[in-house]
């Protein structure tokens, strides 16, 4: 059954949205996806990979989604040159399960492996690793692109499809299908990370753990930050610093088998959540359990699910947060605005909206990509439960991010407008040139695209 | 779309000078922008409701609208979605009228059931075509309840809110399976230009509340709630009041 009406939601399970489905071979096939895309009716098209965004840009109410998980297929892997060749469709764990024993590393990996590699082109994502190797797009060959037309392109960084290619980054879908890509992958000789750990005691020493250019000496950074305390202990932090393990920094027992995909899950959580659950005393104390077992120590041994994906000990978290779901908000501001972004955190913490999934870095250095949205600068990602009012503070965060030079991530986003997203990313309009050029009739259409008037 | 906190990109208001209509559109524009198509009749009632919106961050647009004029409904409601998806449509036309005429004069009568059941059906089927089409989206309909058990004082209004009602009722059940939601709102008492000198009854309330109850029903996609909420237990009550006590009761 290629085709079936399905109500869809975004991570956070926030906003249903209903619309046909396609999937199965309909999808594996070019020509039979290349026929849905030119015979979309007038609500268009958009594709989806695993519904790890948290919002809106992979659902499409009325229209028609393309499940590209059928499409999941490595074509070919070459350890010598760490080159990968994959349809949109693979997973990150998919992928890296694949090419660990090939000694390669995927290059740049998000809070989750439960991405394709279609969304993480389209998303541009990033992970701890930002400030030494850049997003997701900086590690893309070549990709091909299904347009609005039926023809499919191939798109490279540089030359006569550049402009297409990176428009296509961080794109969220709306220039064209993503079909099938060649990722530069990271060599790596275990899949161990020696991790320095530490506790800071508020926000100041937070700040200058990574201004103190200690951040330099990691491939990957990154703070899970307390946002409920208030005064002394406001903005104090969990850090995880690392890099990738060499053979001879492995205990002996490790060595054996050095590439071995180390990343174990406790449990699924069942969809039995009830709404409130998520609270302040809730989060209080987990938060405080997690701070507390952060040790300071140095030159751990630590596994990827240790070091980078603990919540994947947990499947399917979001049910913790009931029916009602929640909202991650996560913005950038350039290094500069530091006394406004405290500011920021402090009144997070005032606010009563409670969030216990508080990240903090720093980036470094944004690509070419027009709707990218990494920049130097402060990152920060909390997220609330849906309650009364979370509107409204939120359009006052909006407002101070906008000010202080800043912006949302699309991945993230549900719930701001199209003038407040024009705003915080300047170059919008030399990407909707580009891409009205590519789908002239606006045949590539999200819940995104009509909520933030990205398309025509 | 409406998004993750609730808020609506864009909002059709069916009568477009209507009191809870307005109070709803400036509800939701305090949460954000909002598109606000003002369907109306052309007059300058209709035009300061389009400054007063603008004013409050709107971008308004209005689009010609007779209540009473059935043959161009389906027009009017298609020319509202022109101009974009509408994520939120409010049946927000009505009239009370003197119900002693209501009763005694044809033409009063015949108004009333045009205005509050023949227009409010075909809109709605009107509605219903647009959001289908469309994939998603929200009714909300006005309805009062006064239409939830006649009395002598108001029941030529009461008829015409129980026909709209059920209709609404039946269309919620209609839209389930396309992923459209219909809300019904029925207020008790509004201190409005509708009601203006008459005896307040009691619980009675302002277009402001009822647009935040209509606003908070929507957010959390309730199908039926009273403004104020508790004349929900009191209707339930009166509802099975016994004939001969209900015609001696002072409501």
């Amino acid at each position: 059954m290629p085709r079936s009406v399905k109500t869809l939601v975004g991570w956070a399970r926030t906003a249903p949205s209903r619309a046909t489905v396609l999937s199965g071979e309909d999808v594996v096939s070019d020509d039979l996806l290349a026929e849905a895309v030119t015979t979309a009716g007038p609500r268009g098209v958009i594709p989806r990979g695993l519904g790890r965004s948290y919002g809106d840009p992979a659902v499409n109410a009325g229209g028609l989604v393309v499940d590209m998980t059928a499409r999941h297929r490595v074509h070919a892997i070459d350890a010598e040159t760490g080159l990968v060749d994959l349809d949109a469709g693979v997973s990150l764990d998919q992928l890296m399960r694949i090419a660990l024993p090939f000694g390669l590393w995927v290059p740049v990996l998000p809070g989750t492996r439960q991405v394709t590699i279609g969304g993480a082109i389209a998303s541009d994502i990033h992970g701890k690793n930002h400030h030494t190797n850049g997003s997701f797009g900086n590690h893309v060959v070549s990709m091909d692109l299904l347009t609005a037309s039926g023809d499919v392109r191939r798109l490279e960084p540089e030359g006569p499809e550049s402009e297409l290619f990176w428009a296509t980054v961080g794109g969220i879908g709306l220039t064209g299908i993503i079909l099938r890509a060649t990722i530069r992958m990271t060599k790596t000789e275990t899949a161990y990370f020696v991790a320095d750990t530490e506790r800071t005691a508020n926000l100041d020493e937070t700040i200058e753990r990574f201004w103190d250019g200690s951040d330099e000496a990691y491939d990957y950074s990154s703070a899970w930050f307390d946002s409920i305390s208030t005064g002394p202990k406001l903005g104090r932090a969990a850090l995880g610093r690392g890099s990738l393990a060499r053979l001879d920094e492995l205990p002996e027992k490790l060595r054996r088998d050095p590439l071995k995909f180390d990343a174990p899950q406790l449990a699924t959580l069942p969809d039995v959540f009830p709404n409130g659950l998520a609270n302040k005393l809730s989060f209080s104390v987990i938060g405080e359990l997690y701070y507390r077992k952060t040790k300071n120590a140095r030159g751990q041994i630590q596994n990827l699910t240790a070091f980078y994906h603990p919540l994947d000990l947990f499947g399917d978290w979001n049910r913790a947060y009931g029916s009602k779901g929640f909202l991650q908000y996560q913005f950038i501001v350039p290094l500069a605005a530091e006394a406004e972004f405290r500011s920021i955190i402090a009144d997070i913490a005032a606010s009563g909206h409670v969030s216990f999934l508080n990240v903090f870095k720093k980036f470094g250095e944004g690509n070419r990509a027009p709707l990218s949205f990494p920049m130097p600068g402060w990152n920060i990602c909390v997220d609330f439960p849906i309650v009364d009012g979370l509107g409204r503070f939120c359009r006052d965060l909006d407002r101070r991010v906008l000010a202080m030079g800043g912006r949302l991530y699309t991945a993230k986003d549900s719930r701001t407008d199209a003038a407040t997203f024009a705003a915080m990313y300047p170059r919008l309009d030399e990407w909707r040139k580009v891409r009205d050029a590519a789908d002239p009739d606006g045949v590539f259409a999200s819940d995104m695209s009509r909520r933030l008037a990205l398309t025509n | 779309m409406i998004d993750a906190v609730g808020h609506p990109s864009s909002l059709l208001l069916l009568g477009g000078t209507s009191e809870i209509g307005l109070a709803i559109a400036e509800r939701y524009l305090e949460g954000g922008p909002v598109r606000v198509v003002l369907a109306g009749r052309q007059s300058p009632r209709l035009a300061d409701a389009a400054a007063r919106l603008d004013r409050a961050g709107a971008t308004t647009e209005t689009v010609e609208f007779d209540a009473k004029d059935a043959a161009v409904h389906t027009e009017a409601v298609r020319k509202a979605f022109a101009g974009g998806d509408i994520d939120v449509a409010v049946v927000a036309f009505g009239l009370l009228g003197d119900q002693e005429k209501a009763w005694q004069d044809i033409d009063v009568a015949v108004e009333l059931a045009e205005v509050n059941y023949v227009a409010t059906v075909s809109v709605g089927v009107a509605l219903a075509t647009e959001f289908r089409r469309q994939g998603h989206g929200r009714i909300v309909a006005l309805s009062s309840v006064a239409g939830e058990r006649a009395r002598r004082s108001n029941f030529v209004y009461g008829s015409t809110k129980a026909g709209m009602d059920a209709f609404y009722t039946g269309l919620t059940e209609a839209l389930r399976g396309d992923g459209i939601g219909v809300t019904i709102v029925r207020p008790g008492f509004v201190h409005s230009k509708m009601t203006e000198g008459m005896d307040a009854a009691p619980l009675a309330t302002t277009p402001e509340k009822v647009a935040e109850v209509a606003v908070d029903a929507v957010t959390k996609g309730r199908e039926l709630v009273w403004a104020p909420a508790p004349l929900r237990a009191v209707m339930s009550v009166l509802r099975h009041i016994p004939r001969p006590i209900f015609r001696r009761l002072p409501v």
